[in-house]
């Protein structure tokens, strides 16, 4: 559990925080409130389920199905991704959506989440999402390249 | 909108040889009404008043008395120029055709000016806007049955925002008087049922003098926390029925009620708690109705070294202020013991979460045992039918009168309350609060960052190239931030309450461009550069205000947020079709404005406003938004239509 933690927390950019905003339904109150919600606290949680029992065949699971970035990226439009995320993944706080790209979190962590969102996030079942899609959606947002930091944007800094 | 009018011969009457006096309400009258005999040797009498039992009786037609020198409406101008409207925002309509002459010829057409709207609901969001920069309400005119019912939302939106706007609505109560046609369909028993829901006083006057006290009394009463719209009735033969020129009428005086303030015991109380906290955390929306708000909230705020998050209602506190908390708002809710409400609209649901999947349940976000504490004046008027009163939360003070009223009081007792060991407390607080600050700012930077080359133009990368150039101005942005995902407040510098005028209230959409536009009115006169970030689907209600924003030479730089798509029903059609697991990729369908795509900057320059556009190239912006700029510092409005992701 601790090695997962530490795993887990190193991956954890400020993308994930949680935005307690305006996603479909949500309460407006605190429509620029980050949630700095146990987001790592849920994915442990569900990690170690994905994790025990029987290991399952690769196709079922979708972790070592190769990826099209650019399929991925029609799909992240298609299917609505974007909509909450932006077309980059890069999120919003009106919607609560948290910056899923780059760098993406561990594939089995986003294909868990994709599949039984633990927030707002609509789901997004095999019967309309196959996990070639994800494996697509998910090469796609390892193919977006890291930003400069703000303090080295002008624009940014007045 | 104007009606089209059918002459018929009997269309008025006139008393037979006389230019009558003022109708009933004699005490209103300083001196009897003088008739003016029509025809040498006839005799002078008093016209009966309208609802009199004398006015049953037929008055003969006099098609000989075809002028006369004054009418009840040139009074009733009087009565509105006393009240200070600078201008009158109206859709012309024939049901007060009597008003509208008298202001453009007997009032000259100056305080207040009419201003030509193609929208009863532009006519009301204009009032709207320019009464958030201004502090006071336009006055507003249109018909007692479509117009209003035009002019609903608009109300409805103000009512929310709290917000007051004067509307006088034109209509023929006597139906004897009704031209047959179009004057039955737009008359009307009780005009302002339509809205009295939402509006906090209506009356129908039925003499001028009836007419002078209600409108002084629905000033006031618009005018007293918490604001909300008012409606006056102006019968329209009150308004062209004529009267003499030498009468004189009494015209009350206007006496603002000064703002309600919370019970001193409990003030007191609050302010223990408070200097106890370990964590206190202000919560602030509508605030700062004025700037003295503003100043008050920093003087309180730095008194108990206290966290602020804006809600951003209004321009509450300052964004680059070291207290400001506002981009760690709902951990901060958790963490908090004490938690002051200033004026929040939706106390409960600043303190849960709320899930909408299938099973919709809220949770509370706060720490067992913290404190919370509401100074609103919501509570001392509220009505059943429309639900913007939102969910009922639990507080352990509710504390009834105008925050921004109450805070000197407050701030007073918890200046007298602070012990030298307190005083150290708040002090390593503030010191922890700015570090926080500083870092929020430098994520938000660094957030800005991703999509910061993508096309569509992300949102941070619009605010950022339009900040750009307008940071050295003396700016005001006057449209509402939340589609934006509030990267204003993230990332510019506010300091002052023109800069922001918070959102719709109602959340009804096509408040935005009209809101934009008066609020941009307002600021003229100050020479202040007003800044739209306009959503692409909100122009598309009512988009005649870029007409009516050419027309008065209102200078105002609008930028589209052009996403292409009614975005918010975008997700929740999404979230619908996921929850089935059918059709996911149907969701633009019946949201989105594609196909063909809206040129926005045609459809300015159709109605005389500089347009350029669509922008999809953010290395592009800056230079854009530049010339638009140049055209608004000539004082004309300009708009630049730039293609943008979602949020």
């Amino acid at each position: 559990m601790n090695k997962i933690h530490t795993a887990c927390k190193h991956m954890f950019s400020p993308a994930l925080r949680f935005l307690g905003a305006e996603a479909p339904g949500f309460s407006a109150a605190l429509p620029r409130a980050r949630f700095v919600m146990a987001f790592a606290a849920a994915i442990l949680f569900a990690l170690p389920a994905a994790q025990a029992g029987p290991a399952r065949p690769a196709a079922q699971t979708g972790a070592k199905l190769a990826g099209n970035a650019q399929k991925g990226k029609k799909i992240f439009v298609s299917d609505g991704c974007y909509e909450c995320h932006g077309r980059e993944g890069q999120g919003a706080t009106q919607t609560g959506a948290p910056r899923i790209g780059p760098p993406p979190v561990p594939f089995v962590v986003f294909q868990s989440f994709v599949r039984k969102p633990i927030n707002e996030m609509p789901p997004y079942t095999a019967k309309v999402l196959s996990n070639q899609d994800l494996a697509d959606i998910y090469a796609f947002l390892k193919s977006i390249p890291m930003p400069p930091k703000g303090k080295d944007i002008p624009l940014l800094n007045k | 909108m104007a009606k089209q009018k059918k002459l018929a011969v009997d269309r008025r009457n006139f008393l037979k040889g006389a230019a009558a006096g003022a109708a009933a309400g004699a005490a209103a009258l300083a001196v009897g009404p003088a008739a003016v005999a029509a025809k040498a040797g006839e005799p002078r009498r008093m016209p009966p008043p309208p609802m009199s039992a004398e006015a049953e009786i037929e008055i003969p037609l006099s098609p000989d008395v075809l002028t006369v020198d004054r009418s009840g409406s040139d009074f009733m101008v009087d009565v509105i120029k006393s009240l200070g409207f600078e201008y009158v925002c109206a859709n012309p309509g024939s049901s007060f055709r009597g008003i509208h002459e008298s202001i453009i010829n007997y009032g000259g057409n100056e305080k207040p000016e009419f201003i030509t709207c193609c929208h009863e609901e532009s006519s009301i969001a204009m009032a709207h806007g320019y009464a958030k920069i201004e502090g006071k309400p336009l006055l507003t005119l249109a018909h007692g049955t479509v117009g209003v019912q035009h002019a609903a939302m608009a109300i409805y939106n103000a009512y929310c925002d709290r917000v007051p706007v004067f509307l006088i609505l034109g209509n023929i109560i006597n139906e004897t008087k009704r031209v047959p046609g179009v004057e039955w369909d737009h008359s009307v028993q009780d005009a302002a049922s339509v809205v009295r829901d939402f509006t906090k006083w209506d009356d129908l006057p039925i003499s001028l003098g009836h007419f002078a006290e209600s409108a002084v009394r629905a000033y006031k009463i618009a005018m007293t926390p918490p604001m909300m719209p008012v409606v006056l009735v102006a019968d329209a033969e009150l308004q062209e029925n004529p009267i003499s020129p030498d009468v004189k009428m009494h015209i009350p005086k206007l006496t603002l009620a000064t703002p309600p303030q919370g019970d001193s015991g409990a003030v007191a109380e609050a302010a223990h708690l408070l200097v106890a906290a370990e964590n206190p955390v202000i919560l602030a929306d509508r605030t700062a109705r004025t700037p003295a708000g503003l100043a008050r909230l920093i003087e309180l705020a730095e008194t108990l070294q206290a966290s602020v998050i804006d809600l951003t209602g209004r321009m509450n506190f300052p964004s680059r202020h070291p207290l400001n908390q506002s981009d760690r708002g709902r951990g901060l809710v958790a963490q908090a013991d004490v938690i002051l409400a200033l004026e929040v609209a939706d106390f409960y649901g600043a303190v849960h979460t709320y899930r909408d999947q299938v099973d919709r349940e809220a949770k509370s976000i706060t720490m067992p045992g913290a404190k919370l504490i509401s100074i609103s004046s919501n509570d001392l008027y509220i009505k059943a039918n429309y639900q913007d009163f939102q969910r009922y939360p639990e507080v352990d003070l509710d504390i009834a009168g105008d925050a921004e009223e109450t805070m000197p009081s407050l701030i007073e007792a918890v200046k007298r309350l602070i012990t030298s060991d307190r005083r150290s407390a708040m002090q390593d607080r503030g010191a922890k609060l700015a570090v926080e600050h500083q870092r929020s700012l430098e994520q938000a930077r660094d957030a800005a960052a991703f999509a910061w080359d993508a096309s569509p133009i992300s949102t941070a990368r619009l605010c950022a190239e339009l900040y750009g150039q307008i940071y050295k101005e003396d700016w005001s942005l006057v449209s509402a931030t939340t589609f934006v995902s509030h990267w204003p407040q993230r990332l510019w510098n506010f300091d002052k309450h023109y800069q922001y005028i918070g959102a719709a209230g109602g959340y009804g959409i096509g408040y935005g461009a009209p809101a934009a536009t008066g609020a941009a009115l307002a600021n003229r006169k100050y020479g202040r550069l007003s800044v739209n970030i306009q959503n692409d689907g909100d122009m598309m209600y009512a988009p005649g205000i870029l007409w009516t924003s050419a027309h008065h030479k209102i200078p105002l730089l609008t930028v589209m947020h052009n996403n292409r798509a009614y975005h918010q029903e975008v997700m929740q059609v999404q979230l619908m079709a996921d929850r089935h697991s059918r059709g996911i990729t149907n969701a633009g369908t019946g949201t989105t404005l594609l196909s063909p795509n809206i040129s926005y900057a045609k459809l300015a320059e159709s109605m005389g406003v500089y347009g350029e556009g669509p922008i999809s190239d953010p290395k592009e912006l800056g230079p854009a938004i530049r010339r638009a700029l140049e055209v608004v510092k000539r004082g004309e409005p300009a708009l630049v239509d730039v293609l943008t992701q979602p949020r």
